[in-house]
């Protein structure tokens, strides 16, 4: 794709425009996102993400696959948190049939989801260390999140596209094992958190290179259609989980943490503080957890009744919808997935405008894009 | 402590000696010592090249709870070995568009840049290269020439990631060479001299960096600065510029770069552990071995420095080095004048 630019010429103060083309192979990009930049010196004056090269027509693979088949692709989707995904998907196709899933089913959704959300942030935060330069940050986290890999490992004998989450229930039931390993796990969090926040969050060059960067107003980031941490740091407590609970979390107590300035340091901040919140929810679900089947007595082949659904869960990275079209076969007639990453990718320009070179790498670090998400 | 210096000195001695007996001319005898002296500055920039990039990846290592390199002989000690075959081995490839003259140029002006400042490094008592009126004038006169080869590199690259690199080494490096040199400045002022041995001979009592304890965290963090380390390697920045004025060389030529960074490294810990932390000086230990840890201290400092922190940004770097560091190093200039007339009024 060639991108047209606007601002070709000499700006006000006498200096000459010119354009540098970041990605789609460049070390902070997340993959294969490709940004035209046009800058005046150091300085971004426009910024225009380029998507699709890793466009794989999942949207359209799902009209030739039946339900149940379909559950696989939205592992590959935001592929840093499959469960969130399947999550999702499952819960559309039940609204479709209205379908019961057992009590005990939904408490390990719950644990399986917010579990997925705490791995997914730890890799943000490493992640966004690393593209501020701090390489150490990143081991850090990643030795976290490989004992929640090992977790979902022992439920679903997969790393990173479990695939857990069925139409109707959950795969298999969660070992007692794998409660005593969860239990473990949340003891040491704040442990883990506290060491992060020594290497990383307190450190002061950190918080200088994200402080007062990129402020955009909340409105501007509603009309684009930004979801989730980058908008709740923008002031607006806007999350499904509590705004329109699905599954069972209008059981459980937590805190909706919304940011004051709106700026990079906010924005990673909700991460840092939704770890908490979600190890909360997790504790709080295990205490409750019942005994019970893992799974609905539901048809062998799924056939949905005709008519459209639309839902959507708080992934990690906001809004993750799936909106289908039955026609009652055993294949949807058309699917949709509004892909939060999509959207929020969308604000980069309004992000980005008056910062310097280095900060787009925090602005995509703070966005949390994953690029299987944005182009599906 | 004077035996071991009297042994390198008599090493030189009775080279010189030899040379002058086989070749019968004083003249070709003073050439061969020198030559001596040039070969084992560069073995010792090598020789401390293979070391530090071991050292580089296991100090890492232990910072993010790794093993790192430990396949290649006992502890991994051959890996370095390894990565110069491998770098030796590479495909040179010069881009079609760059400026070939000064694209082949830039990586062996930045090591001869980076090799000529070791001339004024006092090793020992007297085991110096040519211990010049002006040492540290000298030291800092020759390393801010590191910046011209980075620019070079980055024009002629004819790469964007590496021309706006090239412009960051300029401003960074000026920013950063005059807070530098005024953290210099307060021992200089002390000492009275510029000569390296005569700054050393002062410190036999009381190192300064108990008496120049804000010259030395300054001398620290512009060194950091002038070095290219993070949290200052906005030159190379890989997050954002790839690899900067580097990103369009490889084998070999790399190579050059990464070794001019470690020499320009080694160089910075060898002026701070002369200028603050007493050279050579030292109880027990022989002088070059007190000299050899201070300077492994220092470069350990560098190597924590570059594991720990993430990178600051270009307009903070300036505003840091301008606003923060120049008034910091003047003030110490001044109070360090004050302290000087108020007790060494005679002077």
């Amino acid at each position: 794709m060639t991108v047209k630019l606007t601002h070709e010429g000499v700006t006000a103060s006498g200096s000459e425009l010119y354009c540098l083309n970041m990605g789609p192979q460049h070390p902070s990009t997340h993959g294969v996102l490709r940004v035209v930049l046009e800058l005046d010196g150091e300085t971004v004056v426009r910024a225009i993400p380029v998507l699709g090269y890793l466009h794989r027509g999942i949207e359209k693979l799902a009209e030739s696959r039946t339900y149940p088949q379909f559950i696989p692709f939205t592992d590959r989707l935001d592929y840093v948190s499959s469960m969130c995904n399947n999550l999702a998907y499952c819960q559309t196709v039940e609204k479709l049939m209205t379908v019961e899933v057992p009590e005990r089913a939904e408490y390990i959704r719950v644990i399986m989801a917010e579990l997925n959300r705490i791995a997914s942030h730890m890799l943000f935060i490493g992640a966004t260390a690393l593209d501020l330069g701090g390489m150490t940050g990143m081991m850090y986290t990643f030795r976290d999140r490989e004992r929640i890999l090992d977790l979902f490992n022992l439920a679903s004998g997969s790393r990173l596209t479990y695939s857990y989450v069925r139409i109707g229930g959950v795969m298999n039931d969660i070992s007692p094992e794998f409660v005593n390993l969860l239990r473990a796990f949340l003891a040491d969090l704040p442990g883990m958190l506290q060491e992060y926040d020594d290497l990383i969050n307190g450190n002061e060059i950190f918080q200088a290179r994200l402080r007062d960067v990129s402020i955009v107003p909340a409105s501007r980031l509603v009309s684009l259609g930004v979801t989730g941490p980058v908008l709740r740091a923008a002031g607006i407590a806007y999350d499904l989980r509590r705004k329109k609970p699905y599954g069972i979390y209008d059981r459980f107590q937590f805190d909706i943490p919304a940011g004051t300035v709106g700026d990079n340091w906010e924005r990673y901040l909700m991460r840092v503080l939704e770890i908490s919140e979600s190890a909360k929810i997790i504790a709080q679900a295990l205490e409750g957890l019942p005994e019970g089947p893992v799974m609905a007595k539901i048809p062998k082949v799924i056939k949905p009744p005709v008519g459209e659904v639309y839902h959507a869960n708080e992934s990690p990275r906001g809004e993750l919808g799936f909106h289908i079209v039955s026609d009652g076969s055993t294949k949807p007639y058309r699917l949709h997935i509004r892909r939060p990453t999509f959207y929020n990718l969308g604000s980069i320009d309004a992000l980005c405008r008056g910062v310097k070179i280095a900060d787009v790498a925090a602005v995509l670090a703070v966005l949390d894009p994953c690029m299987g998400e944005a182009d599906a | 402590m004077q035996e071991s210096a009297s042994f390198w000195l008599g090493l030189g001695r009775s080279l010189k000696k030899i040379a002058q007996d086989a070749t019968g001319s004083v003249w070709m005898a003073e050439m061969i010592h020198t030559l001596a002296a040039v070969v084992a500055i560069l073995s010792i920039i090598l020789l401390s090249a293979l070391v530090l990039v071991y050292l580089e990846r296991k100090v890492c290592a232990w910072m993010q709870m790794r093993l790192g390199p430990n396949r290649l002989g006992p502890f991994g000690i051959f890996q370095t070995i390894a990565d110069i075959l491998k770098l030796m081995t590479k495909e040179d490839i010069q881009p079609t568009l760059v400026s070939p003259i000064m694209w082949a140029l830039a990586p062996i002006l930045l090591f001869m840049a980076a090799m000529t400042t070791y001339a004024v490094i006092p090793f020992d008592a007297g085991v110096i290269f040519a211990d010049l009126n002006i040492g540290i004038f000298f030291f800092l006169a020759v390393g801010s020439q590191a910046s011209l080869p980075l620019l070079m590199a980055g024009w002629s690259s004819n790469n964007k990631y590496a021309m706006i690199g090239g412009m960051r080494t300029v401003a960074q490096m000026i920013s950063y060479e005059i807070p530098l040199v005024f953290s210099i400045l307060g021992v200089v002022m002390i000492t009275g001299s510029m000569k390296m041995s005569d700054i050393v001979k002062a410190q036999e009592g009381l190192w300064f960096i108990v008496t120049q304890p804000v010259a030395f965290v300054i001398y620290i963090i512009a060194a950091t600065a002038e070095t290219n380390r993070i949290p200052f390697d906005l030159v190379e920045a890989e997050s954002e510029l790839v690899a900067g004025p580097f990103t369009e060389y490889s084998g070999m030529r790399w190579a050059y770069f990464f070794l001019a960074e470690y020499a320009f490294m080694v160089g910075a810990s060898c002026v701070a552990a002369t200028l603050f932390l007493g050279g050579w000086n030292g109880p027990w230990l022989p002088g070059w071995i007190w000299f050899f840890l201070k300077v492994s201290a220092m470069i350990f400092l560098f190597m924590w420095f570059r594991w720990t922190f993430p990178r600051i940004r270009v307009d903070q770097l300036m505003s840091f080095g301008w606003k923060v560091l120049l008034p910091l190093s003047i003030a110490n200039v001044v109070l360090t004048g004050i302290g000087l007339w108020l007790f060494f009024p005679l002077n």
